[in-house]
């Protein structure tokens, strides 16, 4: 791991200087996110997917809709569970095995920016109250790696999500049955949208590519939902920011996030 | 699991199949070089309904070190699924059918790579299944051999895989999943074209002896089908006939 670190001592000194005039590597604005292409559809076996790229960064996601058993105390709502996998063609240093704290605060950060916001009506999921509901799942896995695996996974399980159609269930001799060939809307209340920005120095960027990722000192994840409203935040690494950083970061992330909701909607209508 | 009662219609009086394909025709395939950034070699297949995305590093280093052989390079194979890739959500974890197509794909692949120049290395091999529709282990070991070879790793030959099979007492090329569940055979097969070697074989079904027979000539033919297609898909990678 030497070398590693010696090679990300020069870039992290070019990023800086560049922070310095206001520039970064890529070119981008520092508050300017990486080109998204989203294909939705991607997996027809799948109830919804969609395959997004985010610069370098590819995330490819699959929801799967069927009845479950509800949680003992929450018997009149319906699961909504969102994970994320680094597989491991998508980076060298990527090793098979259980995941790692990372990949599992990674999991854990794109499922509460999506339930927090209270995207999927769970309260619509009931097949038979305290015996049956369905269950949404909402699987990333991550094929490429570069750099902000936050947002990647947010906008495919997000977009996956509004492409999906379920199936329909009754509730006949005590089982949850299938009614053949009808499809019915998910419950979707709003869109959210995740911003990931890095601290490199004293400068805040949006959307950290594999080189800034590694060389920022903290970052902050917000995900905010149609109305504008902030709905989940998670900040990690090892330097702390001010609170005047903390709400410039806030509307830094409600801002940017219109603009990429819009595109999010904009592949939903394309998909169909 | 695998019901093996004739509740469907696999061949109508015609001799066409469920699909619509006739006996010795497979199903649509598409492969393509390369695509992953971050990889030494990759690529990705669409064989029928079959999705499945492929990538390769190495040689490299051998981690845990005790894994390494002084005397010749080691490949590992990876298979895996995909929780959305089947019908009901698959758990993420590893199953025992994952782990046994992951060791029959690497010695099917072990022949035709030259591991021995890279010795005290690892070819790992990373094989992800999108989305599953029968037939996914002769997928995979063909995107298999073209990502190896995208990665410019040293090899005699690429293996090529189709599965025959028997469905309605007529034996059949590139067995699709309905075929699998309520036909009466299936049979993959992994062929070296140029070496004439198959690397990889299996059968879950029963043959008269005769049909073994024809099984393997279905399928040995269909692999030298699929090998043109792997081929191509490197030619328009490195050679640029990407107009056509």
């Amino acid at each position: 791991m030497a070398s590693h670190t010696v090679i990300d001592e020069l870039k992290r000194n070019q990023i800086l200087e560049l922070l310095e005039q206001g520039k970064r590597v890529d070119g981008r604005a520092l508050d300017e996110a990486r080109e998204i292409s989203i294909e939705t559809s991607a997996i027809p076996k799948a109830n919804g997917s969609a395959r997004v790229r985010l610069g370098d960064t590819e995330v490819v996601c699959g929801v799967k809709i069927q009845p479950d058993r509800p949680f003992p105390d929450t018997g009149d709502k319906g699961l909504f569970i969102c994970t994320a996998e680094l597989l491991p063609l998508s980076h060298p240093t990527v090793e098979t095995g259980p995941p790692g704290p990372e990949v599992i605060e990674l999991a854990r950060v794109v499922d509460r920016g999506i339930r927090e916001s209270h995207m999927i009506d769970v309260s619509q999921l009931v097949i038979e109250k305290d015996k049956s509901v369905i269950g949404v799942f909402a699987d990333n896995v991550v094929v490429d790696y570069d750099g902000n695996l936050f947002d990647a996974c947010s906008y495919a399980a997000t977009a996956a999500l509004l492409s999906s159609k379920s199936p329909k269930w009754n509730w006949v001799d005590e089982a949850p049955t299938l009614v053949e060939g009808e499809e019915v809307d998910v419950p979707i209340t709003t869109i959210p949208v995740s911003v990931t920005m890095a601290k490199i120095g004293k400068h805040i960027i949006v959307d950290p590519n594999g080189d800034e990722w590694a060389s920022m000192d903290a970052r902050i994840t917000i995900t905010s939902d149609s109305d504008g409203n902030i709905c989940a935040l998670q900040k990690g690494g090892d330097d702390g920011f001010t609170q005047d950083e903390i709400v410039q970061c806030g509307e830094i992330s409600v801002r940017v996030g219109a603009k990429i909701r819009e595109k999010l909607k904009a592949a939903q209508q394309g998909g169909q | 699991m695998g019901g093996r009662e004739a509740t469907m219609v696999l061949m109508d009086e015609n001799g066409k199949r469920c699909d619509g394909r006739t006996v010795d025709e497979p199903r649509r395939i598409m492969i393509k070089a390369g695509g992953l950034k971050n990889a030494d070699g990759s690529s990705y297949i669409e064989f029928g309904d079959n999705k499945i995305l492929v990538g390769v590093f190495g040689p490299r280093d051998v981690h845990p070190k005790h894994m390494s052989d002084t005397d010749t390079g080691i490949l590992r194979v990876r298979y895996h699924m995909e929780p959305f890739s089947v019908g009901e959500r698959k758990n993420p974890a590893p199953s025992r059918r994952e782990i046994e197509i992951s060791k029959v794909i690497k010695e099917a692949l072990e022949p035709a790579v030259m591991l021995e120049k890279f010795p005290r290395t690892a070819v790992d091999v990373f094989i992800e299944v999108l989305q599953a529709d029968g037939g996914t282990r002769c997928a995979a070991l063909t995107a298999a051999s073209v990502a190896l070879a995208d990665a410019g790793i040293p090899m005699r030959d690429m293996v090529a895989a189709i599965a025959a099979g028997k469905v309605a007492d007529t034996v059949i090329l590139d067995v699709n999943n309905e075929e699998d569940q309520a036909g009466q055979a299936d049979m993959p097969i992994g062929y070296m074209p140029n070496l004439e070697k198959i690397t990889l074989l299996q059968l879950d079904g029963v043959l008269t002896p005769e049909e073994y027979k024809k099984c393997v000539q279905v399928g040995v033919d269909g692999c030298k089908l699929v090998y043109e297609l792997q081929k191509k898909a490197l030619n328009d990678k490195y050679f640029g006939n990407k107009g056509d």
